[in-house]
């Protein structure tokens, strides 16, 4: 990584040594890291490609631009890719892998080499996925409902089950080293209730990653059974039933959604104390929430099912649940609004994101209370009502996640700053062409558009015409970066070791930071967010470089 | 393309308004907290604003408030818990004097099947006014039986019966939809609902009769098929006299009973060893490939029919044991 521009550069992660095997075979946390970072990166813009498709196949009601079979295989490449390829692993593989042994004061994880495996099951079930998707794709839906999947479908099922079986235990071992990590880990004086909220969120998610992912794997292994040796557990005419599919299904996939927000709320959580200058508020809340987020996540699967056939009986108590798990979801949200509460308030980049995933958030809990809601369930489940609320979550809440985690923490990773004129420019186009591109389809669904539609009733096309053109605004949006990133990178300004006086021990190390972290171990004696202690951040123009 | 900029779907059902009224209370509350949570953060990105507010202060918290914050919220969700639960109960069972028509689903298609012999592809003809009773079954993979206007969805599965019902208070044609992702041509699993005035719907009665009931149908069938020399009127046969007994409990040979409910007769025919009863042999042979869905419906109605006059309704579950049809042999 030498540049023009630099003069003499201390040895780092980055330049300790070159060349791809010291890559492909490191155990450093922090390139591990960067190998997800790179690969999700690829699988994000892949997904993206594939949504775009979408969006403008729907400008028109009638099929006009692609064939019926393609669309649906867009829609289920869409689905799988973005899900267990990028949101599964995103925050957790990327910044838990390179920030949390940095943020408890540790060498490395627990298992380096576990560590490496993991990024590796992550690439050959990727590489299973890809090799569905150039050998004519899926088109079960990302939800592999059997018994379409396990029969009728005439596509790459067992290809794609595979690489998402696989890439499933790259995500049980992440979760399994985090969790050792954090227990085993931590630097003196580091007690539970000093650790920073982004270790508590991406524990409790560890939680779910091993506990919830192998029923995933089990009930894909069923999948492949039924389908290749026709041994009935899904088909009724095997003598299975199709409910325990979508029991079983959900009994993964609805945590799994607390997968991908739980670690964006941990980095929030950081984001926030940092650009306000203060201590979050109800440190003790906000990190229990977590782990109740983690808890009733496993016992509300099957408000997927209000319309499928279950028991009156056991839609009002998923009902009943379905509200409980909202509860420490507002808790989070208020807590977030109160942090800013007289606190010194910069509106930089990351802190942009951060507002942006409040907003888009609350509104996608929001919605999410209208879905818990049986009788509004019935009407909107299956449609586009879904759709966006679940976009509101997943991209609104998790991928805003990302896109604060990626801006609060690249000076750290790479040693240089981007532009904060850009970043806040990009970060405003995301916000605005996420909300044209899916609010949009909350009054379609409604209306009564049903999901996976190919064609469509004429009367919904207005409404599908503002999300195309905000689905291309948010493209332009998540371009933008992969640009000023890549460009701060020669010509980004040296970012310091702490570019945003920001608490926690990961800033106390250099940037980049050297291979093992820190010089010598650190003894923590302060409570996390102790910004009242700490100097105030500097000024915009200073460091920051402007293109 | 503006001049039908869509807002909200027509209320043509009875429960339509009630489902509406609700999504309107769910969303001035949730929205109006959504905005005070926006004006609450651009406020303070304001006010706090490092420039005019260069040094926070040292907050750590407020227990009393996290506790309201928890419990208000908490407060508003079992209040609309119960209100949705209460149109939920309220779908679920269907009015005694429903009229009754059966459904099979298949890729990509909808057929209605009537009592009174009339069956239709992709079209369902209803009066207004009258609450109707779906009794549904897929041939193939889960579909879903949507109608936006009526504000009712019920998913459609292999094997086993679900039903749905709604009361139409507005003539018109409306949308039906697929609503489960069901292969190839799901979007094009599309077709109508069309509510008629009672006079109308008695002249369409009129042009698609001719056939016999599918009691009378399922009576053929029960003879074709040689179900008759078992299924005896008297108490000779091999197999039970099946007159009186749908809607009833029915003494297995293992000790437990059963309800004979649409998903027990259909199980009967097609896995007849499942459930033996009491006094009676394993000597069934199966039917599995034998009848169709829609045979098969028919020979439930002709069971059905033995048990006239209907019986107590034997329960209230969502989809399990839809109450016998008042009638239903021929109209």
């Amino acid at each position: 990584m030498a540049t023009a521009t630099q003069v003499v550069e201390k040895e780092n992660y980055l330049n300790v040594n070159y060349g791809i095997k010291s890559w492909l075979l490191t155990t450093d946390h922090k390139r591990i890291g960067l190998l997800y970072l790179f690969t999700i990166t690829m699988f994000f813009f892949l997904g993206g490609f594939f949504a775009l498709l979408i969006r403008l196949e729907l400008l028109t009601p009638s099929g006009d631009m692609v064939q019926t079979d393609i669309y649906n295989r867009l829609f289920t490449m869409h689905g799988i890719v973005m899900i267990f390829l990028f949101l599964i692993p995103s925050i957790p593989a990327v910044f838990g892998n390179f920030f949390i042994p940095m943020m408890i004061g540790a060498r490395d994880m627990a298992f380096p080499k576990i560590n490496l495996l993991s990024w590796y099951l992550l690439l050959g079930g990727g590489a299973l996925i890809l090799y569905s998707i150039v050998t004519g794709g899926t088109d079960t839906g990302w939800t592999f409902y059997a018994p379409f999947s396990t029969q009728y479908s005439n596509s790459q099922v067992i290809a794609a089950a595979l690489g998402i079986f696989v890439a499933g235990f790259s995500s049980i071992l992440t979760g399994l080293n985090f969790i050792v990590t954090i227990h085993r880990m931590r630097a003196p004086g580091l007690t539970w209730v000093r650790l920073p909220l982004f270790i508590w969120s991406n524990y409790a998610t560890a939680i779910i990653q091993v506990l919830g992912t192998p029923v995933l794997a089990i009930t894909l292994a069923l999948v492949f059974l039924e389908r290749v040796f026709h041994i009935g557990f899904f088909n009724a005419q095997l003598g299975g039933d199709p409910l325990l599919f979508q029991h079983l299904f959900w009994f993964y996939s609805h945590p799994a959604v607390y997968i991908m927000i739980l670690p964006s709320m941990g980095v929030i959580s950081e984001v926030i104390p940092c650009f306000a200058r203060k201590r979050i508020f109800g440190y003790a809340f906000v990190a229990m929430s977590s782990i109740a987020i983690a808890v009733f996540g496993f016992l509300v699967w099957a408000h997927h099912m209000f319309v499928s056939g279950m028991s009156v009986y056991a839609a009002l108590v998923f009902s009943l649940l379905s509200y409980a798990v909202a509860v420490p979801s507002a808790v989070k949200v208020f807590n977030w609004t109160a942090t800013m509460y007289k606190g010194s308030i910069h509106l930089r980049t990351p802190m942009l994101y951060a507002l942006g995933f409040i907003g888009l958030f609350t509104m996608g809990g929001m919605t999410g209370l209208f879905l818990a809601c049986l009788g509004i369930d019935v009407h909107v489940t299956d449609t586009y009502f879904v759709v966006a609320h679940f976009h509101y979550i997943m991209v609104g809440g998790a991928v805003m996640g990302y896109m604060a985690a990626l801006h609060f923490w690249w000076p750290k990773i790479t040693g240089k700053m981007y532009s904060e004129v850009w970043g806040k420019v990009a970060a405003v186009i995301i916000f605005l062409g996420f909300n044209l591109t899916f609010f949009p389809l909350f009054v379609a669904g409604y209306m009564g558009m049903p999901r996976r539609y190919h064609v469509y009733a004429p009367e919904f096309q207005v409404l599908n015409v503002f999300s195309t053109a905000g689905a291309s605004i948010l493209g332009i949006g998540y371009l933008l970066p992969l640009i000023y990133l890549f460009w701060s990178l020669r010509y980004g300004k040296p970012a310091g070791d702490n570019p945003w006086s920001a608490a926690g021990l990961e800033w106390t190390a250099a940037s980049p930071p050297p291979t093992h972290n820190f010089e010598e171990t650190p003894v923590v004696t302060w409570e996390a967010y102790n910004y009242h202690e700490l100097p105030d951040m500097p000024e915009e123009d200073a460091g920051v470089s402007r293109i | 393309m503006w001049q039908n900029l869509p807002l909200w779907p027509t209320e043509a059902s009875t429960i339509s308004r009630q489902v509406d009224g609700l999504y309107i209370a769910l969303i001035t509350v949730t929205g109006g907290v959504t905005l005070l949570v926006f004006a609450t953060i651009v406020f303070f990105a304001i006010k706090y604003n490092h420039k005019r507010h260069p040094v926070a202060e040292a907050i750590e918290g407020s227990t009393p408030l996290e506790i309201l914050w928890s419990a208000i919220p908490l407060g508003i969700f079992l209040l609309f818990f119960a209100w949705g639960a209460s149109i939920y109960i309220f779908e679920a069972k269907p009015p005694r004097d429903a009229m009754e028509v059966y459904v099979v689903a298949k890729q990509w298609m909808w057929k209605f099947q009537y009592q009174t012999g009339q069956s239709e592809i992709n079209t369902l003809h209803i009066p207004v006014n009258r609450p109707v009773r779906l009794t549904m079954i897929s041939q193939d993979v889960i579909h879903s039986f949507y109608v936006p206007d009526m504000r009712v969805k019920a998913d459609v599965l292999p094997g086993r019966y679900t039903t749905v019902w709604f009361q139409p208070v507005k003539a018109g044609n409306y949308h039906l939809f697929c609503a489960v992702y069901c292969g190839t041509n799901h979007s094009g699993m599309i077709g109508e609902v069309d509510v008629m005035e009672p006079a109308d719907y008695e002249v369409w009665l009129q042009g698609g009769a001719g056939q016999g009931s599918m009691a009378a149908t399922g009576q053929k069938l029960f003879q074709e098929l040689g179900c008759i020399n078992c299924h005896r009127s008297d108490e000779q046969g091999r197999g039970p006299n099946l007159q009186g007994v749908y809607g009833r409990p029915v003494l297995l040979d293992d000790g437990h009973t059963v309800m004979a409910n649409d998903d027990y007769v259909r199980e009967s025919i097609m896995v007849p060893g499942a459930k033996i009863v009491a006094g009676y042999k394993p000597v069934m042979p199966s039917f599995q490939g034998i009848v169709s869905e829609e045979q098969l419906l028919s020979l439930m109605a002709y069971v059905k029919s033995l048990s006239t006059p209907p019986p107590a309704e034997p329960a209230h579950k969502r989809n399990a044991a839809p109450p016998p049809a008042a009638g239903a042999a021929v109209r």
